[in-house]
């Protein structure tokens, strides 16, 4: 009887304030949109730093013959210099923080630059002269790079010291604001929908004041008098929660997995199953959200 | 079954009071009239009674319990003792009789069954067999006020608070809900009933306390409506 009398008196509630209750389940779409957009951001942020940061290496590329570095005054770099550069890196202070050194050739570099760059018609001018020949170096934590490029730049026959994290960080940086603009669009949706909550409550419990005169009279318990109300506020909510799932879970499949992934395949992207990993902390939010709102309009308009 | 030990009641800070020191002890089945003019705290009595207002001073015990240091999660408990009728019935206009009064066992929690069977006992006794399935503005005014009565006396509270319930209705109706409410005190249900209906305190013949801007200033058992009289 009562989960049944529950039930109807919800359905009452949602149907008579329709409009408003439409209005709730878009606005938390809305938000929660926004909320699982700067989620998944951060996720893609996250994997590509663990797919890249193993990757990255420091590159010291050593002079060519034709550079106009001071360092490359001598002209292209003699094995002399070569020997110098590496005898720097293996010094003890150093040596710590170096995983792996390997030796690329100008013929190797030439090789990986066709390759890489194939397609393009520029390509096909270039010759391994215009090459450089470089060491690259894998750290043990990519983070320490400035303790091995103050050891090797400036030295002679080293024409450039490069991180190729940095590279990434400007790419970081770009996706590191969206994340903050889609968190601050989120929090302004967010107020909204709690206002919005707040008063679609409000209106349900004015527009059943009535009954619940009744039932305070009669001695229903607060829980009793309050939960159809909470109900309806979490049940709009937990659909704009879902719907906010379904618009990312296809925004990911169509947006990402299909299209960036089958253009720009190169970069390891979200997926869907990231998306299902969001979802619960979504609804939940959207459930934290609807009673937050209903506790504080319900011990005002349903007080016993 | 209510007891008010020098109660007093205040509403907004400086005001006269809407009770003033009011001491009074009405016992298990007893039916008590309480009169005096608009504004003269009989309201206000009911309210405390029902725990819809805390007594500023003093002590008011309902069904055995002080209702000042009630908690409030206690106070629904205390309500289902306490049947309430008012002048303007209060029914749900989108409800059936039947619903109406079947509303009040739902809300507390009372199995199908039970509520099956209490219901159409509730509303014969109260003269509305046969009427279920009509919605309160299909009813005459004392009609619907059998059905509030009836909501109200359907959960078998031994308390019964009567707030004017004959204010609306012509003297013949209002007859007839007389009769009706000392048939439910006569199962030993206490009444409190306020009223402005001299005719029918002075017919009735009960115990009639009178109330003058906050003050009690009678209390008489077998009285009629004016002391001067």
């Amino acid at each position: 009887m009562r989960l049944q009398f529950i039930l109807s008196e919800i359905g009452i509630g949602l149907r008579r304030n329709l409009s408003m209750t439409i209005s709730v389940i878009l606005v938390t779409f809305v938000s929660l949109t926004f909320v699982g957009s700067a989620a998944l951001l951060q996720m893609q942020i996250g994997k590509m730093k663990d797919d890249w940061y193993d990757k990255v290496e420091v590159s010291v590329f050593l002079c060519p013959s034709n550079s106009s570095e001071k360092t490359c005054a001598g002209g292209e770099v003699t094995e002399e210099q070569k020997q110098e550069i590496r005898d720097a890196l293996d010094a003890p202070e150093v040596k710590p923080y170096i995983q792996k050194i390997y030796f690329e050739t100008k013929e190797q570099a030439f090789a990986s630059f066709q390759r890489q760059f194939k397609d393009q018609f520029w390509a096909s001018a270039t010759t391994a002269d215009d090459m450089n020949s470089s060491f690259r170096i894998k750290l043990t934590d990519p983070e320490k790079y400035q303790v091995v490029s103050e050891v090797v730049t400036g030295k002679q026959g080293v024409e450039a010291v490069e991180d190729q994290r940095r590279l990434f960080d400007r790419l970081f940086l770009v996706l590191d604001r969206a994340t903050l603009l889609a968190g601050g669009l989120a929090a302004v949706m967010l107020v909204a929908a709690v206002l919005l909550i707040t008063t679609t409550i409000r209106l349900s419990a004015l527009s059943r004041r009535r009954e619940t005169g009744i039932m305070r009279l009669v001695g229903a318990s607060t829980m009793f008098i309050q939960l159809p109300f909470m109900l309806e506020g979490a049940i709009a909510a937990t659909i704009g929660s879902l719907l906010a799932v379904g618009g990312l879970w296809l925004g990911v499949e169509y947006l990402i997995t299909d299209w960036l992934g089958t253009s720009v395949g190169w970069i390891p992207y979200v997926t869907t199953a990231d998306v299902m990993t969001v979802a619960p902390f979504l609804i939940g939010a959207a459930i934290l959200l609807a009673a937050i709102s209903s506790l504080v309009t319900l011990s005002r308009y349903t007080k016993v | 079954m209510i007891r008010f030990e020098n109660v007093t009641k205040v509403y907004a800070r400086g005001a006269r009071p809407a009770l003033d020191r009011v001491s009074l002890d009405v016992e298990r089945g007893e039916f008590v009239f309480l009169v005096g003019s608009s504004g003269s705290g009989k309201s206000t009595f009911l309210r405390l009674v029902l725990r819809e207002e805390r007594a500023s001073a003093g002590k008011v015990f309902v069904a055995g319990k002080e209702l000042g240091t009630l908690s409030s999660w206690k106070v629904p408990q205390l309500r289902r003792q306490i049947g309430a009728v008012f002048q303007d019935f209060r029914l749900l206009p989108n409800k059936t009789v039947f619903e109406n009064v079947a509303f009040a066992l739902q809300v507390i929690g009372k199995p199908r069954h039970h509520i099956l069977t209490t219901v159409p006992d509730t509303l014969e006794m109260v003269g509305l067999a046969g009427k279920e399935k009509r919605r309160p503005h299909e009813l005459s005014g004392g009609e619907q006020q059998r059905v509030a009565i009836a909501r109200a006396f359907v959960n078998r509270p031994p308390i019964l608070l009567c707030d004017e319930p004959t204010g609306n209705l012509d003297p013949t109706t209002s007859l007839g809900i007389m009769r009706l409410l000392d048939r439910i005190n006569r199962t030993g249900t206490t009444v409190v009933m306020a009223t402005h209906d001299d005719e029918i305190v002075d017919q009735m013949r009960k115990r009639v306390v009178e109330l003058s801007t906050g003050s009690m200033v009678r209390d008489q058992s077998r009285g009629v409506y004016g002391s001067d009289r």
